[in-house]
């Protein structure tokens, strides 16, 4: 305490007289050994409660049936719901104890203590100055320039280790955005099952989640895409397929890609990248959940709405022999969202 | 046996000429035609559909309930600038009426971005005469019969996969628990909870509103009817993660925790510090 003494502030004379502390007052159970002693009970009930609903946990997690044959409490399933509450009470229970113990019977004086101020004294700060010049004077750093001026670029190189380093981030992307795994002559098929497709199949208003024949191998055919490769490449060439009257349809190309009406997007949003299939027959809009992007598939996938830059990439379609739908090739843009590359 | 045989046809040919003879032989052969035709007769034929009398039947309500907005023959009414009023109903075929009736959806109380389902002002032999109407104006999807929307068949695998069409096709707009969702312009997906397995199936058949189709073609009956079994599966299932909030995700999970969780924390908190543990009264004390 003595070394502080010294930066005590000093007292200014307040416009209004400091009241001091509140004069100590005291709670029914420092003065009143019964009242302590229901406290003292009151908390043990409640940490004792937390014991019982502990071992209330391990019995609802032994007796209440999860899986094929749930044991069901007001529509829940009933072991969550218990496992839950009992662990929640009996954490409760240690948190309203810990209060009541602390509120009640834990010793109660009020306890002061003075801010003093941040800075050093006078004294200790020239000191630190003084010995910091000494070290510069001894080292000579002034006087020998060509120490100096070979250890800033010794400072100055180490840069470079970080910079090469940084190189391990790549490869960059190269032209892996611009291309998808749609080639001319594979077919479009179904996602999930893999059906494949023929005009005739489709209606006028209808929608297929559609992709490349190539990730649904057939029979003991090996699949060319597996693990993360597989779920990469799927979610850059996810298409959307859609029947529209070609009457309906404004944009002359945009229908010469498509076979009597049945069009193919990207189903990859080119705002940030969302799946979107929310797709309105009767307008021919789709629209994407994410940020209300909306593109008019019968006017070549025109961004009519929201905050989307490009409008949707289509896939050029042709028909098999065997009569199922085909691309003529890969998309003739990058699917998604704009990149770097990309501009 | 034989004789017996003898005996009867001698007595019946001995009667051959009494002037009730060719009415009952009349109503013997209809019987006999009729109650083959109902034995032997492909179980989906439903019989109402054809009859001319229902079709008849159906004609009188459709002129009474659906023309105002459809036509007088259900070629559709145009509006000025050449949208639909009442679309046609020319080949829509009898799944689409018995969905849109069938439901509520129509006849719509008012004109609006979207028919609302609500209770069918139609009873079930209405809706079914009015189908039958509507279906012989042109071919279009049939109403589904009883084997194809009873889903008790399907194992455990074939609904998973219902899960994985369902998540694929339908999550875009009716959200991931089946709940719906909102569209542009006042229109909604609407929920797919409550809504009999006949309907679910019709909609997908038709294509309702702004709802695209799903034809057999490519998504078939029985991909249809896994959808369905899983739907109906999750539906029964006990909400396991506790009370499902609308079942709309994290906007109504988030405000729960905030207002709820977070809000009665700070309740808490500041009820346990305005409580005084101390005597009040000096004079108390003692």
């Amino acid at each position: 305490m003595s070394a502080h003494d010294d930066h005590t502030p000093a007292v200014i004379e307040e416009p209004i007289a400091n009241p001091g502390l509140p004069e100590h007052l005291p709670r029914p159970t420092d003065v009143d050994e019964a009242a302590a002693k229901r406290a003292e009970r009151q908390v043990a009930t409640l940490f004792g409660l937390s014991s019982v609903f502990a071992v209330l946990f391990c019995v609802a997690y032994f007796t209440l049936n999860i899986g094929d044959d749930p044991t069901v409490f007001l529509g829940l399933g009933a072991s969550t719901v218990g496992l839950g509450a009992c662990l929640g009470a009996a954490l409760m229970c240690i948190g309203i104890g810990a209060i009541q113990w602390s509120r009640k019977l834990m010793s109660d004086h009020e306890i002061v203590e003075y801010r003093h101020p941040a800075a050093s004294s006078e004294e200790d700060r020239a000191e630190a100055v003084a010995s910091l010049m000494t070290g510069i004077e001894d080292s000579g750093i002034g006087r020998r320039p060509l120490v100096r001026n070979s250890l800033l670029g010794a400072m100055g190189f180490l840069g470079l280790p970080a910079i090469v380093a940084l190189r391990d981030l790549g490869p960059l992307p190269g032209d892996k955005l611009a291309h998808t795994v749609w080639k001319k002559g594979m077919q479009v098929v179904q996602d999930v099952d893999g059906a494949r497709i023929k005009p005739s199949d489709m209606e006028v208003g209808q929608l297929v989640n559609a992709e490349p024949a190539v990730f649904f191998p057939e029979g003991d055919q090996e699949a060319e895409y597996e693990g993360t490769a597989l779920l990469q490449a799927k979610a850059k060439a996810a298409v959307i397929l859609v029947r529209m009257n070609p009457d309906d349809l404004r944009n002359k190309r945009s229908a010469n890609w498509g076979v009597e009406g049945i069009l193919c997007f990207s189903k990859i949003c080119t705002h940030v990248g969302c799946p979107i299939s929310l797709w309105e027959q009767q307008t021919h809009h789709l629209l994407c959940p994410c940020h209300q992007s909306t593109f008019d598939l019968a006017d070549a996938g025109k961004v009519v709405f929201g905050p989307a830059g490009r409008h949707l990439p289509q896939l050029p379609l042709a028909v098999d022999e065997e009569g199922y739908l085909i691309a003529t090739s890969d998309f003739h843009e990058p699917v998604g969202p704009s990149y770097w590359e990309r501009g | 046996m034989r004789l017996l045989t003898r005996k009867i046809s001698a007595r019946l040919s001995a009667r051959r000429r009494s002037r009730f003879a060719a009415p009952a032989v009349l109503i013997v052969g209809l019987l006999a035609s009729g109650g083959l035709y109902a034995a032997l007769a492909p179980a989906n034929a439903d019989n109402s559909t054809d009859d001319a009398a229902t079709i008849a039947k159906g004609r009188a309500l459709f002129a009474v309930s659906c023309s105002s907005c459809h036509g007088l023959n259900a070629e559709g009414i145009l509006t000025e600038k050449g949208g639909n009023y009442g679309p046609s109903l020319i080949g829509v075929g009898a799944a689409a009426v018995d969905f849109q009736v069938g439901t509520g959806r129509m006849p719509m109380a008012q004109p609006g971005s979207q028919a609302a389902r609500k209770r069918p002002v139609f009873n079930d032999d209405e809706v079914a005469a009015l189908a039958a109407y509507v279906a012989s104006l042109g071919p279009g999807p049939a109403i589904p019969t009883k084997a194809e929307t009873d889903t008790s068949d399907l194992s455990n695998e074939e609904m998973v996969q219902g899960g994985e069409f369902f998540r694929t096709n339908c999550t875009a707009c009716h959200n991931f628990a089946g709940k719906g969702g909102a569209l542009p312009k006042g229109k909604q997906a609407p929920p797919l909870t409550g809504v009999s397995a006949k309907h679910l199936i019709e909609a997908m058949l038709t294509g309702p509103q702004q709802m695209p189709v799903f034809s057999d073609g490519v998504l078939s009956m029985k991909d249809k009817r896994e959808i369905v079994a899983y739907l109906k599966k999750n539906e029964d299932s006990p909400d396991y993660g506790g009370f499902s909030l609308g079942g709309i995700g994290p906007v109504s999970e988030g405000m729960f925790a905030w207002l709820v969780g977070i809000g009665g924390l700070v309740g808490a908190g500041i009820w346990i510090t305005s409580q005084t543990a101390r005597i009040k009264k000096k004079g108390n004390a003692a």
